[in-house]
């Protein structure tokens, strides 16, 4: 079963793509672009739609996702954990 | 699918355009004349009203907009014939002028020295001439390449990047090189992704124009913002659905235009294209706004892929909706017309999902009804570039 699916395999993040991912879980991923599988444990529940990272961020970190640069990081986010407006803002605006 | 002997049965109109609905509309010019053209349509079933807030004391660019925006939709091949109601003698006419100019038929109405019954009456006996007219006309076979199809997404989420947008992009794709005439556009929702847009222009003439209509949005959003535009880009829906920042979204917006297409062209907005191929119409990302212009610059079909769950329509323009965000599918099923929520698990591949819109597609093409249709939304949307006098 696939929880989360990544576009490229340079991506700092995935997205959750079933409904109720728990803290803990083990989540198995499909990066789409190169068709390689991937597991990482959840570390915060995430909602459906919801960004996690697969790769460790420190703070100010670009985010990486599709390949190219969507924002940075304003806190540093673990493996595995939610990665959206608490932990991530627009470089542009 | 090969599409190279793909036909539709479709509405030939007397510029040669090819039509997939059959409207007869009530065109106020106006806000004073939505009562007289909500009554017409009332008294004259088959006529639909296209009642809108503006029209008066608007100038310069602005007006020209307008005008624009509301001849564009009354010379729509989908659209058989127009009744102009103004309160004004001389604006009806230069708006019947106008969509006359397609060959179509034509009547208009001032209000002035009438009043609205008298106006009513009149402008019922001309819709319900032009209904039954209507009424007769027949669909022909066609090829692929006369149906112009645009697109724009709304309500998105993260599975319209990974899932709607690229099966958009997929049938766009396919259609390019069989001369079908596509749009896109969206300005400030290509934010953060314009890069990617200006390598795919095909020649340095197209890259200048698209630039220039990206940095004339960009300047509107700094001349308006008052901190940033976090509170409204990406939208509240946009956020809850997982969408963190507008590159984020702009990215997943540019799946729709896929991998292969050039953009050939842009447009201003409402601007009618020349030829065939991809254009780009420099647009508010709000949906039916948008929808409105691609309706008003001819276009007969759209794809609009959500995530979240927008439940927009158009009056002439049939919207088909695709969705990959399984849980959306299941809440708001009677909104979407193409399930890809198999894309994600692996059950569907992006060729396949592609199919899945283009066979919807014809179909739709063909005379049945999308779900926004069968709803009955008919959201008509003018843009406003600036204050009235």
């Amino acid at each position: 079963m696939i929880h989360f699916v990544v576009h490229d395999e340079h991506d700092s993040v995935g997205v959750v793509v079933v409904e109720g991912v728990k803290a803990g879980q083990k989540l198995n991923g499909w990066i789409m672009d190169q068709d390689k599988d991937i597991q990482v444990e959840a570390k915060s529940d995430i909602p459906i739609g919801h960004k996690l990272a697969i790769k460790p961020l420190k703070n100010g970190d670009t985010v990486i996702k599709y390949g190219v640069d969507i924002g940075k990081t304003i806190a540093p986010v673990a493996v595995g954990e939610h990665t959206h407006v608490q932990n991530l803002r627009t470089k542009r605006w | 699918m090969d599409l190279k002997k793909s036909t539709f049965w479709g509405y030939k109109r007397e510029n040669g355009r090819i039509g997939v609905r059959n409207h007869v509309v009530i065109l106020p010019v106006d806000d004073l004349s939505n009562a007289a053209a909500e009554a017409v349509a009332n008294n004259i079933k088959g006529a639909i009203a296209l009642s809108h807030p503006y029209g008066r004391l608007q100038f310069g660019a602005d007006l020209d907009l307008h005008f624009r925006t509301l001849i564009g939709t009354g010379s729509n091949p989908n659209v058989a014939a127009v009744v102009v109601i103004c309160i004004e003698d001389q604006w009806a006419k230069k708006v019947a002028d106008g969509i006359a100019a397609t060959g179509k038929p034509v009547a208009y109405f001032g209000i002035e020295q009438h009043g609205d019954h008298d106006t009513i009456m009149r402008a019922s006996k001309k819709a319900k001439e032009f209904v039954q007219w209507a009424s007769e006309l027949r669909r022909e076979e066609r090829p692929v390449r006369d149906l112009w199809v645009s697109t724009k997404c709304g309500e998105s989420d993260t599975t319209s990047g990974c899932g709607a947008n690229p099966t958009v992009g997929n049938a766009f794709d396919k259609l390019y090189p069989h001369g079908v005439t596509l749009a896109f556009g969206e300005t400030t929702e290509l934010t953060g992704g314009e890069h990617l847009v200006i390598q795919r222009c095909r020649n340095d003439e197209v890259k200048k124009k698209f630039q220039f209509m990206f940095d004339r949005y960009q300047a509107v959003v700094e001349a308006h913002k008052t901190s940033d535009l976090r509170d409204s880009q990406p939208t509240k829906g946009n956020i809850a659905g997982g969408l963190t920042t507008i590159e984020e979204k702009a990215l997943g917006n540019i799946q729709k235009i896929g991998r292969e297409c050039l953009v050939d062209g842009v447009l201003d907005k409402a601007e009618a294209p020349t030829g065939p191929g991809l254009w780009f119409m420099d647009s508010s990302s709000a949906a039916a706004e948008m929808v409105t212009l691609v309706a008003a610059a001819g276009y007969t079909v759209h794809f609009f892929p959500t995530g979240q769950g927008n439940v927009i329509g158009n009056p002439i323009l049939p919207v088909i909706k695709l969705c990959a965000n399984p849980r959306t599918v299941r809440t708001m099923s009677e909104h979407i017309d193409v399930d890809v929520s198999g894309l994600l698990r692996k059950e569907m591949t992006p060729d396949q999902a592609g199919d899945a819109l283009l066979d919807c597609m014809f179909r739709t093409a063909n005379g049945r009804l999308t779900a926004a249709e069968a709803l009955g939304h008919r959201e008509f949307v003018l843009t406003r570039l600036y204050e009235s006098a």
